[in-house]
């Protein structure tokens, strides 16, 4: 259990950092939302892992998760899906405006065609 | 002051005093997006009226904060450490103060025109205020982070008022980093939650020196992983570049107002390493060690900055910068002395920078083809006015006498004599190119203005006015340095005395009558005894009101 979660964390921050570091802005924000799903895993975890049973707080009960990452959880993704759909709304006027989605908007797009040694592989990600 | 306010705290709802900041600029923001189709005079009327209250609410809480301990509230009336609390100090109080001096001239120079880019301006201006009031009142790290988002979120909307392509690609970056900043903020209050098991200042102020050593690098990874994210918010060195441009293609008034959001990060700084993590001693091991070396990175890449700049927005923006490291190496000392350096040079600092960001834009709306740029050539319309404002502010900002620059500056210059000889070079050496710079910058927009006739209209009263307001609070701090420090002094041993802020939390009075011996208290203690987590179970502290200050005396 402990280390799907690791692995399911550390691949989903792996690609997201990757992603992020990308010069378009669809990609970055692709990649924003995967380091948000890692750090709500994360947040998840930091309650310790516990297997079949409820959140709830059960003094009867011998083992139960503790319920306070799960609203911390609730709270972060509610926040992150705001922020992202704001990136989405400004990436889309910036788009409108300049008429490419480089981060640094038309003369960004221009120095990097400018470059000589320009990755070919760097369109695939638009 | 004092005498007036005395009988504040005698009154019935006097408990409830520390959510007031909170609550008021949502009040005033929700009834602001009811009139957002009412017409623009009676949005101005609210909102102005909304200022002047936030100005009287920030001066009782200074009072009040003045007159005893840490004032602490329990938001739902649940009992220390299970509630949300909010906690307001000297530091608190004082930090809303300046807020809401700083935002009465910025959203006066907002109604001389800016703000009909848009119906929403004045409920974002308050939801923005919102955010910066709740970060400084909360006592709680995760609330700290919902309190970041709610400014980050007014801030992006306020940086896009009046929207324009530059605008638009300066929020991008902002917004782009900030989400990163978010993400390691939930990282590190997961780190920090994972170790201690819990999130309330007060209580991590207990539990984090008692933490088991295997647990010790967990909470250390936390108090890293903060550290980045709080030198983001600060705009420290090397995560400060975003600042110049964002605040450059700001609306004026916002970026008056956004001189206080850096701010917040510094106070976070503050705050949450004064109370939480003292154990790591000031040293190259711990995380407020760095504090100091990136207060002068960060000083130094300002100086650089404001010799390159061509634009006097980005120049004000480096100045800024400038006047961040030396805050920064004020905080970085970890010492009292360098707290209340710290505390004056807050209030002198966010001053200055929006004085700053309000006649940059006075001089660029009155030049009509060179605008803001450096360049010799265009005398602006009202030169001696402008001149003189920009004389206040710059003076002020690069810590020159007469005015509160050079008191912060040589307070600073105190409270670091110990490591003068790495921290002084670079705090006077930073000073002069500053000097430098801005008079560079003066004599090519006000004396080598050539025998062209301006174009430029006049600025209006209000906008003077507002200008002209921020130099007067520059002009106010320094002839009230006295009781200022006085002030500031008496803040720099409340951050060392932790056992009160500790105290004020777990002994706040029940504001309700507990119904059946409240139920849900006594389970949740009966839960907190024997621990969520199975390697340790936290202090016993939690139950009773008494068990913790004790706990704290026996360290």
């Amino acid at each position: 259990m402990e280390w799907l979660l690791a692995l399911a964390i550390g691949v989903l921050v792996a690609g997201g950092v990757w992603l992020c570091l990308r010069e378009h802005v669809f990609p970055v924000l692709l990649g924003l939302t995967l380091v948000s799903y890692a750090v709500n895993l994360f947040l998840l975890a930091s309650g310790r892992l516990t297997l079949g049973s409820a959140p709830l707080v059960d003094v009867a009960q011998a083992e139960y998760p503790d319920p306070l990452p799960q609203a911390l959880v609730l709270t972060a993704i509610v926040i992150g899906f705001a922020m992202t759909a704001f990136l989405v709304a400004l990436a889309l006027q910036v788009v409108r405006q300049e008429g490419v989605e480089h981060v640094d908007g038309a003369a960004g797009e221009q120095a990097d065609a400018a470059s000589p040694e320009r990755d070919g592989a760097d369109g695939a990600g638009r | 002051m004092t005498a007036s306010f005395a009988d504040l705290a005698g009154l019935p709802w006097a408990a409830h005093w520390p959510v007031v900041p909170v609550l008021l600029p949502l009040l005033f923001g929700t009834l602001l997006v009811l009139l957002s189709r009412a017409s623009l005079a009676v949005q101005r009327t609210v909102g102005g009226l909304a200022m002047l209250v936030h100005l009287g609410v920030a001066s009782a809480l200074v009072a009040l904060a003045e007159a005893g301990p840490p004032l602490a509230y329990a938001v739902g009336d649940w009992a220390a450490p299970f509630g949300i609390f909010l906690v307001i100090d000297r530091l608190s109080a004082w930090m809303l103060l300046v807020t809401a001096l700083v935002a009465l001239p910025a959203w006066a120079y907002a109604c001389a025109g800016e703000d009909r880019g848009g119906p929403w301006f004045h409920a974002l201006f308050q939801f923005q205020l919102l955010g910066i009031h709740g970060a400084f009142a909360t006592g709680d790290l995760f609330n700290l982070f919902v309190f970041f988002e709610i400014l980050l979120i007014a801030s992006y909307a306020l940086l896009l008022h009046g929207a324009n392509a530059a605008r638009a690609r300066a929020a991008v970056h902002v917004v782009v980093l900030n989400l990163v900043g978010s993400a390691l903020f939930l990282l590190a209050v997961g780190c920090i939650y994972a170790a201690v098991g819990t999130l309330n200042l007060a209580d991590l102020a207990v539990k984090a020196p008692a933490i088991t050593p295997e647990d010790a690098g967990l909470l250390q990874t936390g108090a890293f992983l903060l550290l980045i994210v709080f030198a983001l918010k600060a705009a420290a060195l090397p995560l400060g570049f975003w600042l110049p441009p964002a605040y450059a293609a700001a609306p004026a008034a916002c970026a008056a107002l956004f001189a206080v959001l850096t701010k917040v990060g510094v106070y976070s700084i503050l705050r949450v390493y004064t109370l939480v993590f003292p154990s790591f001693e000031p040293g190259p091991e711990g995380p407020s060690g760095l504090v100091l070396p990136l207060g002068l990175a960060t000083l130094a890449l300002g100086a650089i900055g404001a010799l390159a700049a061509d634009r006097l927005r980005p120049l004000a923006g480096h100045l800024v910068l400038v006047s961040i490291g030396t805050l920064l190496v004020a905080v970085g000392t970890f010492r009292e002395a360098g707290y209340a350096a710290a505390v004056y040079y807050v209030a002198h600092s966010t001053f200055a920078g929006a004085a700053l960001f309000l006649v940059a834009d006075l001089v660029a709306r009155q030049r009509r083809t060179l605008g803001d740029r450096l360049d010799a050539g265009e005398p602006v319309r009202q030169p001696a006015l402008l001149a003189a404002l920009f004389a206040g502010g710059t003076i002020a900002i690069v810590g020159l006498p007469p005015l509160s620059g050079f008191v912060g500056k040589l307070a600073v210059l105190q409270a670091t004599s110990p490591d003068a000889e790495r921290v002084w070079v670079l705090l006077l050496v930073g000073t002069l190119l500053t000097v430098v710079v801005v008079a560079r910058a003066a004599s090519a927009l006000f004396w080598r203005t050539g025998d062209r006739p301006t174009e430029g209209k006049p600025a209006s009263r209000l906008a003077s006015a507002a200008a002209a307001g921020c130099v007067a609070l520059l002009v106010a701090l320094t002839l009230a340095a006295g009781p200022a420090f006085d002030y500031a002094n008496a803040t720099a041993r409340q951050l060392l005395d932790r056992s009160a802020y500790v105290e004020a939390v777990f002994t706040v009075p029940s504001l309700s009558a507990p119904v059946g011996g409240a139920p849900h208290l006594a389970e949740a203690a009966a839960v907190a005894e024997r621990g969520f987590a199975p390697t340790e179970p936290p202090a016993p502290a939690a139950a009773s009101s008494t068990a913790s200050p004790a706990a704290e005396g026996e360290r």
